[in-house]
């Protein structure tokens, strides 16, 4: 679905992406994490081209993204993006947020549109809120409207920048538990976290990044048992016991 | 002349401050300066916007072209401007052009300059995270600055917005020089043929144009709050 091959990306003389490898096969929840300023959030912002790479092949669902033929918006509709900041707009509604892409993009009726947004706002157990804008919402809600807006495209990918970094910890778990449900819908997914909770039982693979590079990629469960990196081991003593 | 001012002058020639000599001859007087304001200002806003708008392109030789224009009328008095299109756009149309519309031209010209400023430092002021999130969903470039970042940013321009059309309104006084029959030129005409209540004459305009500012000012103020209301939780 994902496919990085030898992926190069400098931001003037830093070497954000030094040669990353990695496939994302379609309904696999790979989770990226690595330490402040790895190229994480750099990573997954090449796949819908908020980044673009210098050198190396990408290719998203079937399409090299270095093709000339390549329609950057079309692709971008198929690739849902979810913010650390979560990013509503914030003159519209919770409703209008989600409407405005079906609307605009994919040109569907309103009052499809709008019955759809409403099954969404369901799904993410935010029914009530439709009519809300952004400011009055908790950070958790808006984070879940933010998902439902990427939802609504109907995307094969979905893409997560730290979605729980920016929210109090008493609403990480709201917005971790609608990530679960979309993971075992079988959306094929790339989350960055530190969440290494879900990491370990909602995804398929970790991947460790640093300095721009792929250091380690394994199921979670020999991802935590026996990390081969001494810099994933050292990464993961700082994780999972910030204390020591 | 007695001490004191006398401002029987000014109630005499009331329908003349407020319309001129309408509707025997031409609009003229206080109903010509907010005719000259509102459509000055509206021509303004649109090609206050364009301006801004084409000063954010991505085409490099738009943008400089564009702030070079911009940089050149506001670099010149209005006065000059409004010169330039009295003698300028006859000539260059080859039909004469009513005074008044050269004046509309030549405020709508200056003030879309200083808009150009405005709109630019609205639109740069929205969060680069909003762009982002609307490109993410698959809008295009034109429709992420028409549905997600100009309406934001046009409500954050409010207030230099009507600071701008506050001096508009002021600013067409200048009409005056080349002849045309507003308030401040039918001022000076009642006070030529009166000649002794020049303060009582100078103060009632300058109360007038105290009252239609901040009237003007007042309604903005209810425009953002209406804008902004539901929108927050105070
Ligand atoms: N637009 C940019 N211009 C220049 N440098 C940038 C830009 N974006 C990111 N960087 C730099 O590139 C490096 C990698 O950034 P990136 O945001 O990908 O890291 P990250 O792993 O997501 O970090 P964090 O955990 O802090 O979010 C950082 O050193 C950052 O300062
Ligand atoms: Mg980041």
């Amino acid at each position: 679905m994902i496919e990085f091959h030898d992926v190069h990306k400098w931001f003037g003389k830093l070497h954000v992406l030094a040669g990353v490898n990695l496939r994302v096969e379609p309904g696999q929840v790979v989770v990226v994490c690595g330490p402040s300023g790895s190229g994480k959030s750099t990573l997954i912002r090449t796949v819908n081209q908020l980044e673009r790479i210098d050198q190396g092949r990408l290719v998203v669902d079937g399409q090299d993204l270095a093709s000339p033929g390549l329609d950057l918006n079309r692709l971008r509709a198929e690739v849902g993006f979810v913010f650390q900041q979560f990013n509503l707009y914030p003159h519209l509604t919770a409703l209008e947020n989600i409407t405005l892409a079906p609307i605009k993009v994919r040109r569907a009726p309103k009052v499809q549109a709008r019955q759809e947004a409403l099954d969404l706002l369901e799904r993410v157990g935010l029914a009530d809120k439709a009519g809300r804008y952004p400011a009055q919402l908790s950070g958790g809600q808006q984070q879940r409207v933010a998902i439902a807006r990427a939802l609504a495209m109907r995307p094969k990918i979905m893409l997560f920048d730290e979605p729980t970094s920016a929210l109090d910890p008493e609403m990480i778990g709201e917005v971790l538990a609608v990530m679960g449900d979309l993971a075992s819908s079988g959306m094929t997914m790339m989350v960055v976290t530190h969440e290494m909770g879900f990491a370990r039982h909602l995804s398929h693979r970790v991947v460790f990044i640093d300095q721009g590079q792929i250091l380690e990629d394994a199921p979670p469960e020999e991802f935590f048992a026996n990390p081969r990196h001494p810099r994933t081991q050292q990464f993961l003593r700082q994780v999972l016991s910030p204390l020591h | 002349m007695e001490p004191g001012l006398d401002f029987a002058v000014v109630w005499d020639n009331l329908t003349y401050f407020l319309i001129g000599r309408f509707p025997h001859g031409p609009l003229g007087g206080l109903a010509l300066t907010l005719y000259l304001a509102s459509v000055s200002c509206l021509l303004s806003f649109v090609g206050g916007l364009a301006l801004g708008l084409l000063s954010v392109c991505k085409n490099a030789a738009i943008c400089w072209a564009t702030l070079v224009l911009v940089n050149l009328l506001r670099g010149v008095p209005l006065l000059m401007v409004v010169f330039w299109t009295y003698f300028l756009l006859p000539a260059l149309l080859g039909q004469t052009v009513a005074e008044a519309h050269t004046v509309i031209i030549a405020l709508t010209l200056f003030t879309s300059a200083y808009m150009c400023g405005i709109v630019r430092a609205g639109i740069e002021g929205v969060p680069r995270g909003q762009r982002e999130a609307a490109l993410s969903t698959g809008l295009g470039r034109w429709q992420v600055m028409a549905f997600v970042v100009l309406p934001q940013g046009l409500r954050n321009m409010v207030p230099s917005l009507v600071n701008q059309f506050v001096s508009l309104i002021k600013d067409t006084s200048l009409a005056f020089i080349v002849g045309v029959s507003e308030l401040t030129h039918v001022a000076t005409q009642v006070n030529n043929r009166t000649m002794v209540f020049p303060t009582e004459i100078f103060l009632f305009v300058a109360l007038v144009y105290f009252v239609v500012c901040w009237l003007f000012t007042s309604l903005s103020r209810r425009l953002e709050r209406r804008l902004d209301r539901g929108k927050s939780l105070g």
